[in-house]
């Protein structure tokens, strides 16, 4: 089976700094990929790369068989790929069911109207009028997720979703996107917590300083993620 | 009854000051585009209704169905070609090329149609007065100026909190980079925001021309009038701005009915005021707190 995103050779700079050395990944349809690695390793500039946000200096992004590196962020929501941003970003002066709307604005298709969401979401139907500054850190999270949904994504990429929730909440978080994950969308997860990540993807990235440090199967000894994480080679390791 | 009479009249007045800062102040709350041309631009609509309504021999209020859409087309051509160039650079880089606008609209004008003051023919309705009981007269230009300001205000508040484009432009305003990152076309949204405030500068601009004198550098003093009741309002707030707008008229009038000549420092002096004492303007609050607890 081809892959939905394939990335090859990508270097990334803010401005002199270099964010990302020639990072090759692929993404086969229906998977769902962690993306792990410390603070400052690339993880998100990877992600907001992948959804247009940023331009890489070199390298390609080919999304579903096309080169799309140059492509601007709306075209490529149109053709199914969807941002969950780090820390939320909701739109403070928009009701939930506002926010929702905006991210369907350049949906690829009509898979997911607004009741479909709800039903999804039960987290934040009954929220629906309410704005986003009146709700919890797990419901503004829930919605988050949800405005990315309404653009009925092939691709969904979720940046540190479980940054500053309580453990229950990331669980029902991680139970809804295991439903998405049935209904065929493919994802793409960065997560600080490593157990959570390889219980939820079925194959695991680690970035180290900018540069791919492992790839490997979800049923990886966590031990060796933890060595590419740190930059040990196995056994180093006091 | 004087004072009565002249605080009706602050009111009304104020209305056309919200008419002209509007378009100022959706501007600045979506594109942070400071449009220090905005008060020209509508001197340039009084021009051109006064060139249609002379060459046509009808009063000015004729020649909105021309005169607006082409205000508004003009703000979408300034926006791509021009504004949307100088927002790349950076918003201060917008400042220096609408101060540059202000200029050359100025002098052009003066070129064309000489630094003379001109009136607009407003009809019948430009000597007409609304008198209510004995003591109380609104003069009817003024009356329509406001009803108007309220018109224009309720169908902008409106279109900003029903449609599908309000929605847009309220998350372009939130948070500019994660409106795009969600799907907004932030260019449609920024062309139709700019021929928006352009077109409701040239209606300002043919009240002001039909109330009093103007000529090539009225805008000028137009642009300071309107920032005071954009300021003083409260940035992003239209129903602010309105009242920001009627404060400014009714320090004018009421002071202008003590000693004319104290009218306007009467005007910048409250500004100032409101600036020392509560920055943010008098009608911000609630909004600007809860936006700063969501992104703080």
């Amino acid at each position: 089976m081809t892959a939905l995103l394939e990335i090859s050779g990508l270097d990334v700079y803010y401005g002199d700094f270099q964010a990302l050395f020639g990072v090759e990944l692929s993404v086969r349809r229906g998977q769902a990929l962690a993306l792990v690695g410390a603070n400052g390793a690339g993880k998100t500039t990877l992600l907001r790369t992948v959804a247009g946000a940023i331009g890489p200096a070199r390298g390609t992004v080919r999304y579903d068989g096309d080169d799309i590196t140059a492509t601007v962020p709306y075209r490529r929501i149109r053709r199914g790929i969807a941002l969950v941003p780090e820390g939320r970003r909701l739109f403070p002066s928009l009701t939930v069911e506002e926010n929702i709307l905006v991210g369907a604005a350049a949906a690829a298709s009509d898979a997911w109207p607004l009741d479909r969401i709800y039903q999804a979401f039960p987290l934040i139907a009954r929220r629906r009028k309410h704005r986003g500054s009146q709700l919890s850190g797990g419901e503004q999270q829930a919605v988050a997720i949800a405005r990315a949904m309404a653009a009925a994504p092939s691709l969904l990429l979720l940046d540190e979703i479980s940054l500053g929730l309580a453990p229950v909440v990331v669980g029902e978080l991680y139970q809804m996107l295991a439903a998405l994950r049935e209904s065929g969308a493919t994802l793409v997860i960065v997560e600080q917590d490593l157990r959570r990540a390889l219980a939820a993807c079925d194959e695991v990235v680690c970035l180290l300083e900018g540069r791919v440090a492992l790839t490997a199967p979800s049923s990886v000894d966590r031990e060796d993620v933890i060595a590419a994480y740190f930059g040990n080679t196995r056994g180093d390791r006091a | 009854m004087t004072w009565v009479n002249a605080v009706l009249q602050g009111l009304l007045q104020g209305g056309i000051y919200a008419l002209i800062a509007c378009g100022l102040s959706l501007a600045f709350g979506v594109m942070r585009v400071v449009n220090l041309a905005h008060g020209d631009l509508a001197v340039c609509g009084a021009y051109l209704a006064m060139v249609i309504s002379s060459g046509l021999g009808v009063p000015v209020w004729y020649t909105l169905p021309l005169v607006l859409p082409a205000a508004f087309v003009f703000g979408m051509v300034l926006q791509v070609t021009l504004l949307r160039r100088a927002l790349r650079t950076g918003e201060i880089a917008t400042v220096l090329v609408t101060f540059g606008l202000s200029i050359m609209i100025e002098n052009l004008l003066q070129e064309g149609a000489t630094a003379n003051d001109r009136v607009l023919n407003a009809g019948a309705i430009g000597v007409a007065a609304l008198h209510v009981g004995g003591q109380i007269t609104l003069p009817w230009l003024f009356t329509a100026a406001f009803l108007t300001a309220c018109a224009v205000l309720s169908g902008l508040q409106l279109l900003l909190s029903r449609t599908s484009w309000g929605r847009k432009v309220r998350a372009i305003a939130d948070d500019i980079d994660t409106a795009r990152l969600v799907g907004v076309r932030v260019g449609p949204v920024f062309a139709s925001v700019a021929g928006i405030a352009v077109a409701t500068a040239a209606l300002a601009g043919i009240f002001i021309g039909a109330i009093g004198n103007f000529n090539p550098l009225t805008g000028e003093s137009t642009l300071i009038f309107a920032f005071e009741a954009v300021v003083i309002g409260g940035l992003g707030s239209l129903w602010g701005t309105l009242a920001g707008g009627m404060a400014l008229g009714v320090t004018q009038v009421v002071v202008g009915e003590l000693n004319q000549a104290y009218a306007v420092l009467a005007v910048h002096l409250l500004f100032l005021l409101v600036l020392a004492v509560r920055p943010a303007g008098l009608f911000a609050g609630g909004q600007q707190a809860r936006t700063a607890q969501v992104t703080g």
